[in-house]
């Protein structure tokens, strides 16, 4: 579900930190293969997609990119335990049906995680909130009522989740406007990168 | 598996060539081909660095007219014209493209209808039974005859792409690409039961005379005629037969009788009569044992990874959605064994209503997907160019 179309999200920059050069990278709901690049440029990785939408597959083979056609939702059965070092999930996984199971999927296929999702927590949202509407903004850009994103979360609430499921956090970015947040971050950071492992 | 399908008014003229070859060909059953010709066509130039040639390998009832046309017979247009020639996916201004007949098969090359040098007469029943691995193993002869060391891609449909398959196995140096369309692993045990009840058909038509027709001057018409029937009936998803026929009447009223009554009998009759006037029976059932043997995983333990292990080329492999014979889940087989290997490989699911044969009608997004794979290969080619 990556929007990018050839402009560099900001979380790219902070994935790529912590990919390490020659790994094999996976990366669910891979759009028009933006990232895979960026990964394959920086990083020299061994890059596949997963993306469900025939204009973003055309997009892929297009940009020279590895792309399997597949449904998130059915989980990653196409793929062996352990056969990649890292599975990314860059801003889908607040709109997948089921989060659990795809987190679970992720740590099952690859040695490690890194998912991004914009924080429901962050003071702009809740402003709009405490005014009486869902919010809308540059990393929640739907309305109510068209929006793909059906499970929205906070930083706290994606901890908590982290905690309970005895899913180790290896490293947290938050990003406010490309920027990086230290301080009070599910307050002041509009979008969460986490890298995390069993 | 269908039969050619026209498009492109400005197709090119093309002449089919033939390829002697006196090297003995042992082939997989032990026995041994000491000559055997191979018929062939090409489309555009072969490029100085010979690093532009596409071979296109046919399925079940097709052969080498896979594009273009011929002198005198504009009707007569190959088979996946529509996907090859000027300005197409598979576009023959940049690549080199070649179609070959398969040894076995009763279009020129080699086959059950060929004349055996040994006896003087037909092959018939004793024309052996060859297999993808054997006709791979052919077309490498065939690239070599023609001076391509290594092909910009081998692709193909269904049978045609289990050849492309077996290529990047068998050898894997001589191509930098495999395109896999429609394709599965092996055949299913429903597969092969289709397949057995098209031979059946033709063993046991009183023409047939253990193969050994040709001497008796007949055809096992009647046998050919209802192996092409089911066969067509599988190439066909249920919801394109109801769009296409539902229960539609030839005329109007029931007759109650046995003539044919609705539309689609009509319909597997003409396909049938059009197919026994051209097709032979021996051909016909050595391509079926073709299929069935088709199994790169068996020597391999079942390890479908472990088979494809010494491939090096990258890939595309298509499937579409209705194809109910070789079904998405049997090409994901084919994707989570190259991805098991690292291999680069891009997979497509089309969601077309067609069937198995989709893959050779006009999809807008099955050939831009193809024209944008074929359009990174040139980019490659022109890279080694300079």
């Amino acid at each position: 579900m990556n929007s990018a179309n050839g402009i560099q999200r900001s979380d790219f920059a902070a994935i790529a930190e912590w990919v390490k050069p020659g790994s094999r990278v996976l990366d669910l709901g891979c759009g028009d293969g933006t990232l895979l690049n960026y990964l394959k440029q920086q990083r020299s990785i061994i890059g596949y997609g997963i993306e469900i939408d025939d204009a973003r597959i055309l997009a892929c083979v297009r940009n020279g990119v590895n792309v399997i056609q597949g449904d998130l939702e059915r989980g990653l059965s196409d793929f062996a335990d352990g056969s990649f070092d890292y599975v990314i999930l860059s801003q889908t996984l607040q709109a997948m049906k089921n989060s659990e199971r795809i987190i679970k999927e992720m740590l099952r296929v690859g040695l490690e995680g890194i998912v991004t999702f914009p924080n429901f927590g962050y003071w702009k949202n809740r402003v709009q909130v405490a005014r009486g509407h869902m919010p809308v903004s540059d990393n929640l850009p739907y309305q109510w009522f068209d929006t793909p994103n059906v499970h929205l979360c906070t930083i706290a609430d994606f901890e908590r989740f982290c905690r309970e499921r005895s899913i180790r956090i290896v490293e947290r970015k938050v990003l406010t406007n490309g920027a990086a947040v230290s301080v009070w971050p599910n307050f002041l950071g509009a979008l969460a990168v986490y890298h995390f492992g069993s | 598996m269908d039969e050619a399908r026209t498009t492109g008014p400005s197709a090119p003229v093309v002449t089919p060539q033939v390829a002697k070859f006196n090297e003995p060909l042992t082939l997989k059953c032990g026995a041994v081909l000491d000559q055997y010709e191979l018929v062939y066509e090409t489309y555009g130039t072969l490029n100085s660095e010979r690093s532009n040639a596409v071979l296109v390998c046919h399925a079940l009832n097709a052969a080498h007219h896979v594009a273009g046309v011929y002198a005198g017979d504009p009707g007569n247009v190959g088979w996946w014209d529509n996907m090859i020639g000027p300005g197409k996916p598979v576009d023959t201004d940049r690549f080199f493209v070649i179609g070959v007949n398969n040894l076995g098969g009763c279009h020129g090359s080699t086959g059950p209808k060929s004349i055996n040098p040994a006896t003087g007469s037909p092959w018939g029943a004793r024309f052996p039974l060859v297999t993808v691995e054997d006709w791979v193993n052919s077309q490498a002869r065939l690239a070599d005859r023609l001076g391509i060391r290594q092909f910009a891609a081998v692709m193909g449909g269904s049978l045609g792409a289990m050849q492309s398959l077996q290529w990047t196995i068998s050898y894997p140096e001589r191509l930098r690409h495999a395109l896999v369309i429609a394709c599965a692993p092996n055949l299913s045990a429903q597969n092969i039961a289709f397949n057995e009840i098209a031979r059946q058909a033709i063993i046991t038509d009183p023409d047939f005379h253990d193969g050994n027709y040709y001497e008796h001057g007949v055809t096992p018409r009647r046998g050919l005629r209802v192996a092409r029937m089911v066969g067509h009936v599988t190439y066909l998803s249920d919801d394109e037969m109801a769009s296409k026929f539902g229960r539609q009447l030839k005329n109007g009223t029931l007759s109650y009788s046995f003539d044919v009554e609705f539309q689609i009998e009509s319909y597997l009759r003409y396909q049938a009569d059009k197919f026994a006037e051209y097709f032979d029976a021996n051909t016909y059932l050595r391509i079926t044992k073709v299929l069935d043997y088709f199994d790169p995983a068996f020597e391999c333990g079942g390890n479908l990874t472990l088979a494809l292990a010494p491939a090096k080329a990258s890939y595309m492999v298509i499937s579409f959605t209705t194809d109910w014979r070789f079904s998405p889940a049997r090409s994901r087989e084919i994707v989570t064994a190259l991805l098991d290997n690292r291999r680069d490989v891009t997979y497509a699911e089309i969601d077309a209503p067609h069937g198995h044969d989709a893959f050779l009608l006009d999809d807008e997004r099955y050939h831009r997907l193809v024209a944008a794979y074929f359009e990174r290969i040139a980019q490659e080619t022109g890279h080694e160019q300079r």
